[in-house]
């Protein structure tokens, strides 16, 4: 076994017979492999995410618009949201933790491999749970029918009384078998990084790939348990007869939303936390710098991973709190706004003085930069009580928590994509396509997420299924609708240019960017053990002191 | 009502904010109104508090926006590679204690000043006591419609809510209770004032005080279920005479009509009767809207269509036509009998 697995991904690899090579797939406990699984599963959700995104957008054209009924327009919300948080956008980026993080801090695999893998598969039966109730929610009925409560799924809604048949069943045992493998792989990245560093990298001397992640890792065990335990509540109020969130009996359906907010607000520091290292990988070594404050960096990390758990309810401003607990939300809320600017300005500041190189990962991680200071201003417009008071659940809400997701988050994707894409394949992209993709989605994106702020202002509730005419929303959503297509295309281009160049590509070479992190100083892809010896390192930028030995880091730091 | 001067549209418009900051400005005329539910456009205290602290905020964050910007294009421009690179790496700078506690502090002191100009608002708005003439009303949402009561004058009604015009010498602002039949709802009149929920079993309230009559607009505004859109609001509010009017003509019972007695017998011994009320008569459901005095409304099913006798005929032989998802069940009568029960409900004022 050991031997099979240290051949991989040598080119004999290909000559195998298929079945043997989807088992090795199958039972492989090799972070490397198990990471590339998390992203293609995450990828082949984004397409179908996607689809039901732009079904919504269809319907949205023009007001009175008859493509799709309400039924079907409610689950198309709900699969959309709840398919792009979980099933997206989080393996995603499990996936990059667990390709990188070893590799990063020198180590041979992951703390746990067979947790890892068991992990994964939790996660994958999760996606395809959620997805089997358009098959099987209605059982005896016949025809299917996915969750239509939408992706925090407000109680009552979920009640027995009305959501009849199983799709919210679907929907709750979805995400506790996918929070399960969320809390083992968030295990897992931290007794890695706390465990497995390679001599002489201590917690200061870590990329800041690994210390954003560990807070991320250590959100997701705290914000997850509380979703996994309103999951079970949900299950016990649905068929025992229990009364947490039955409001008919005296439950109550504000308790549903702190355990969902306290889970959810966390959760967006969850995904963000991780494009942050991304792009603070990705700005220095195209900038030609290192990154500017890397103490500030990490203490901002440690301050948003704190504050993020006492933010919860300015999801709530609008349920009826009172004056004192919406104060409370208010300064905690905006407190946030301080490490996360510390962040952009110590972004910008690397930049400052470099040499930017204009590579397709960078120019992403430049949108981003320009996308995420709109979405925290627009965050910092929301915290202030009664702004949000009009703008909360209108497409103004909508467009924010996109120019988050997607400005923010898709775009570092991306650029992680394209940056680590020829460590992982061993084959470099075609930079021509990767240009092409990045203008056609950046079009895209101002094309849809800009304008939606407006109808939002104009008074347009979100998860409505149409619209009356005469009250002005009718040209900003044809605009938005049209972008989305160009985003449509973008991301076409971009599996194309990920399938060409993976057959075709030319050969990256191990450092084709000239980095400094440890994961360029082996083969492009790595072997199977990583490391043919255990590196050791002296600074944050242990290749940096390799290519300078007259001038290493180790003096400075 | 307010206008502000410049709606002049900067050049750097494709970026969000500045839109944002110029149309704020823009829309505040509601002169031609850019929309009937513009939150830019306040005609009542709290939404004109919100309003006012949105002016706040966005000036802070739009100026914050510009000299951010202008740094990112600045150096992304001043920085980049030049095609006569000599290929050496740039001076390696590791930070700067001075500007890190630099933009650490700038930003804590702008988070307080926008703190404090939030608390006061939510403070006028969250703690405003009621005056003794207010006007009470409690809300009720339904899958999907409003129910509208009036303790104080035995008035029920539905979708179509009727407040008096408060100005500043005669103040009579409107107290709404928000309560719940069923699953979560929210009540947005962006006009009014801020949106609050309506939770089964946590009740809630707010209050508006309208200074000019007409009709606004809004809608339900936490997904409630299938036809979450339709769930539309109307309120009219009126000049207290002929607000006095519209409360004496709501308290009457209906007048029975020889020329109607066809389609009130097929009224009253349908289950209509199961769900709906006509007072005075045997008609007493709760399960939908009072139907008493449904001609002096001008819309049916929450606002989703108009209230013309074609529109009601459809909406009694097919409710999904008009609102799919309705909890209002299609009558199966014939078309004789859909006639008459048309025409009584006609008699309905």
């Amino acid at each position: 076994m050991s031997t099979e697995s240290m051949a991989w991904p040598s080119t004999t690899a290909e000559s195998r017979p298929f079945i043997d090579q989807l088992h090795e797939w199958a039972t492989t406990v090799d972070h490397k492999r198990l990471g590339i699984l998390y992203i293609v599963y995450a990828l082949v959700f984004l397409v179908i995410g996607g689809i039901e995104a732009t079904v919504i957008r269809i319907q949205l054209i023009r007001p009175h618009n008859n493509f799709v009924s309400p039924q079907v327009f409610n689950r198309m919300f709900t699969m959309h949201g709840t398919t792009m948080i979980f099933f997206v956008v989080m393996p995603v980026l499990f996936g990059f933790a667990n390709y990188l993080i070893p590799l990063m801090i020198g180590a041979r695999d992951m703390a746990f491999p067979r947790l890892n893998a068991f992990s994964f598969w939790m996660t994958a039966f999760g996606g395809l749970l959620l997805y089997f109730s358009l098959v099987g929610a209605n059982g005896l009925y016949g025809a299917g029918n996915a969750p239509d409560v939408g992706w925090f799924a407000y109680a009552p809604l979920t009640s027995q009384t009305f959501s009849l048949g199983h799709s919210t069943d679907f929907w709750t045992l979805a995400l506790l078998v996918s929070g399960f493998g969320s809390i083992g792989t968030a295990i897992n990245i931290v007794a890695t990084i706390l465990c497995l560093r390679c001599p002489g990298m201590t917690l200061a001397k870590m990329p800041l790939f690994a210390w954003l992640n560990l807070v991320m890792a250590g959100l997701v065990i705290l914000a997850v348990s509380p979703l996994t335990a309103a999951q079970i509540m949900l299950l016990l109020d649905r068929y025992l007869g229990a009364h947490f969130f039955d409001t008919q009996a005296g439950g109550s359906a504000v308790i549903w939303m702190h355990f969902f907010w306290i889970f959810g607000h966390p959760e967006v520091y969850v995904l963000v936390l991780p494009a942050f290292a991304f792009a603070s990988e990705i700005i220095p070594v195209f900038s030609r710098k290192p990154i500017f404050g890397y103490p500030v960096m990490v203490g901002a990390t440690v301050a948003i991973g704190f504050i993020s758990m006492s933010v919860w309810a300015h999801h709530m401003f609008t349920v009826g709190m009172g004056a004192t607990v919406n104060t409370f939300f208010v300064i905690s809320t905006m407190a946030i706004a301080v490490p996360t600017g510390i962040k952009i300005f110590n972004w910008l500041a690397t930049m400052w003085g470099g040499k930017i190189e204009f590579k397709t990962p960078m120019l992403f991680c430049i949108a981003f930069l320009f996308q995420f200071l709109v979405a925290g201003l627009t965050g910092v417009m929301m915290s202030a009580a009664p702004f949000d008071w009009q703008l909360g659940n209108s497409y103004f809400v909508v467009a924010h928590f996109h120019y988050v997701i997607v400005g923010g988050i898709l775009f570092t994707l991306f650029a992680a994509f394209y940056y680590w894409f020829p460590k992982m394949s061993g084959k470099m992209y075609s930079e021509r396509l990767g240009k092409l993709h990045f203008w056609l989605f950046l079009i895209g994106f101002h094309l849809t997420f800009d304008f939606m702020h407006i109808p939002g202002l104009l008074g347009m509730p979100r998860r409505i299924y149409t619209y009356e005419p005469g009250r002005g929303w009718d040209t900003w959503n044809l605009i938005v609708t049209v972008g989305v297509f160009f985003q449509a295309a973008g991301i076409l281009v971009f599996l194309g240019n990920l399938i060409w160049s993976y057959y075709r590509g030319e050969t990256a070479g191990d450092d084709p960017w000239d980095a400094w992190t440890l994961e360029w100083s082996t083969n492009s892809p790595p072997p199977a053990y990583n490391f043919a010896s255990i590196p050791e390192v002296k600074s944050r930028r242990p290749l940096w002191d390799l290519k300078h030995t007259d001038d290493p880091d180790w003096k400075y730091e | 009502m307010q206008s502000r001067g410049s709606t002049k549209w900067h050049p750097r418009g494709s970026q969000i904010l500045v839109c944002v900051c110029c149309t704020a400005a823009a829309f505040a005329d509601p002169a031609p109104p850019l929309s009937p539910t513009n939150i830019f456009a306040p005609a009542s205290t709290p939404a004109k508090s919100i309003f006012g602290l949105s002016l706040f905020v966005l000036a802070v964050t739009g100026a914050i926006f510009l000299i951010v910007f202008t740094l990112l294009l600045y150096s992304v421009v001043k920085f980049r590679k030049r095609k006569s690179d000599d290929g050496r790496e740039p001076p390696q700078v590791y930070g700067s204690n001075q500007v890190e506690l630099a933009w650490t502090i700038i930003p804590i002191l702008i988070v307080l000043a926008l703190f404090m100009a939030t608390a006061r608002v939510i403070a006028s708005v969250q703690k405003q006591a009621r005056l003794d003439n207010a006007i009470e009303v409690v809300a009720i949402g339904h899958q999907f419609w409003w129910e509208y009561r009036y303790p104080g004058f035995g008035v029920v009604t539905a979708n179509e809510l009727h407040v008096p015009v408060s100005d500043d010498h005669h103040p009579t602002p409107t107290f709404i209770k928000l309560l719940s039949a069923d699953t979560d709802h929210s009540f947005w009149v962006p006009r009014l004032a801020g949106k609050t929920d309506l939770i089964p079993n946590h009740p809630n309230s707010m209050w508006i005080d309208p200074h000019e009559a007409g009709v606004y607009l809004g809608q339900c505004a936490q997904y409630c279920g299938t036809q979450h859109a339709k769930m539309l609001l109307r309120v009219y509010v009126q000049p207290r005479a002929d607000f006095d009017r519209w409360i004496q003509g709501q308290r009457q019972s209906a007048t029975e009509s020889s020329a109607a007695s066809q389609g009130q017998r097929i009224f009253e011994t349908t289950s209509c009767i199961k769900c709906h009320t006509v007072a005075g008569t045997v008609a007493n459901g709760h399960f939908g809207p009072d139907l008493t005095h449904l001609m002096s409304r001008e819309t049916i099913a929450a606002g989703a269509a108009k209230n013309t006798p074609e529109n009601l005929r459809q909406w009694i032989l097919n409710p999904d036509a008009i609102k799919p998802g309705s909890l209002m069940p299609a009558m199966q009568l014939s078309d004789q009998d859909l006639d008459a029960l048309t025409a009584y409900l006609g008699t309905l004022r």
